[in-house]
């Protein structure tokens, strides 16, 4: 397949309430690696078969939540050409200088209809997953708790998502590849991919705005998400539901919350999307078994629990 | 040798359970298997188990999220049962409920 335009979800930043804690949280249980700090007192931090310097980046704050999830475009002149396309469109961009974010490159930041702020960028420092590019064994030994092999995609709550959907579909080329319809026909969930993923963001309509619903990582297999459960379990970790199947996307999925309240998801097997294909889409009336496919019915604390 | 617990009661619907020192008063309630506060990330993030202390049988708080008890509420014995430790008994206010939105009556 040739990539053009959005290449994948580079970065979440993250609000946590108690630094120490969330740093414990995010390297030991989840398993990822601390990067790098800055004088902001943010820290970095990436999956261990993410080869760029970082892809979370947390930030001690009076309330938890997301800050900015950024976009890694396939080149400069992508995201110039995309950036162009946003202006037209109508929206206001905001120039964030190279290595604000310790070695990302400059980025462009927009805000959505639904409160939240988006940002593009073409250029980040790899650092590399410690395999090496020549004759690489699989996986590195030494790996922590979950052993997530990488951020995915986050799930946003907030108003006007069919406007929000619009910008990312029309105008930066991701495919809608799941929608799910009120009773009045209107799509009020939407997710939408920019490769063949089944997802790289998800929105939920919801009065308020720029609101996290969660930030995703991927596993590999069900029993990776089974162990994963169980690291859970081991250190008192909350967990919201699972591990279950989702209707939606297919995912072998469990969410869980870290210290602050910002819930996680670690998840696999969802399925390969192509182009060609036409949006799924589900019904108010089979809502339940979308979400959740072996409960079959609505959860509300799923549903309503964000930061 | 005696294990002092807490005597924690909801007004709303006169559920009284207990809980020991240094254990969160939602953790309390959960591991009993009792009801009455709505529970939602067990973080202090979300503000789904908001609570108002009546009396002051003595209590602290942990870290939460400042959106959803702001320093003024807070004045008033406002916080969340997942942060709430407390240190005598407790008569509590359930104010956190599920924010109703767009799924809630379309099944």
């Amino acid at each position: 397949m040739s990539f053009a335009g959005v290449m994948r979800p580079g970065h979440a930043a993250i609000r946590v309430l108690d630094m120490e804690e969330s740093l414990t949280y995010y390297t030991e249980r989840l398993g990822l690696m601390k990067t790098d700090e800055d004088d902001q007192g943010r820290v970095y931090l990436k999956a261990w078969d993410e080869l760029d310097c970082f892809s979370i980046v947390l930030r001690e704050a009076p309330s938890p939540g997301i800050d900015y999830t950024g976009y890694k475009t396939c080149s400069r002149a992508d995201r110039d050409e995309l950036v162009g396309k946003l202006e037209d469109y109508g929206l206001e961009i905001e120039w964030i200088p190279e290595d604000e974010l310790k070695g990302c490159g400059e980025r462009a930041r927009f805000q959505t209809p639904s409160g939240h702020l988006f940002e593009l960028y073409a250029e980040k420092k790899q650092v590399g997953d410690g395999l090496g590019r020549l004759n690489p064994n699989p996986w590195p030994e030494g790996l922590k708790g979950m052993q997530v092999y990488r951020f995915d995609h986050v799930l946003l709550y907030g108003p006007k998502i069919i406007e929000t959907t619009k910008i990312f579909t029309d105008v930066l080329g991701f495919d809608l590849t799941e929608r799910v319809l009120s009773p009045e026909g209107e799509m009020n969930v939407s997710f939408v991919s920019c490769s063949n993923k089944a997802h790289d963001l998800a929105f939920v309509e919801y009065p308020e705005p720029n609101k996290l619903h969660h930030v995703s990582f991927m596993l590999m297999t069900w029993e990776e998400v089974l162990r994963a459960a169980d690291i859970m379990s081991m250190h008192g970790i909350s967990i919201d539901i699972g591990p279950t199947r989702h209707g939606i996307t297919r995912g072998r999925t469990i969410y869980f919350f870290d210290p602050s309240g910002n819930r996680n998801e670690v998840f696999c097997g969802d399925y390969t999307w192509y182009p060609d294909r036409e949006p799924i889409t589900w019904t108010a009336d089979e809502l339940g078994k979308a979400i959740f496919y072996h409960d079959r019915k609505l959860n509300e604390n799923f549903l309503s629990v964000v930061t | 040798m005696s294990v002092n617990k807490f005597i924690i009661t909801i007004e709303d619907n006169a559920e009284v359970f207990t809980c020991p020192p240094g254990r969160n008063v939602l953790k309390a309630m959960e591991q009993l298997g009792r009801k009455g506060i709505p529970v939602g990330c067990r973080g202090g993030g979300c503000g789904v188990c908001r609570v108002q202390v009546l009396d002051q049988g003595g209590y602290r708080t942990g870290k939460m999220s400042r959106e959803q008890v702001p320093v003024e509420d807070e004045e008033k014995g406002i916080c969340l049962a997942c942060k709430l430790f407390p240190e005598g008994d407790l008569h509590l206010k359930v104010l956190g409920k599920w924010r109703k939105q767009f799924l809630t009556g379309t099944v």
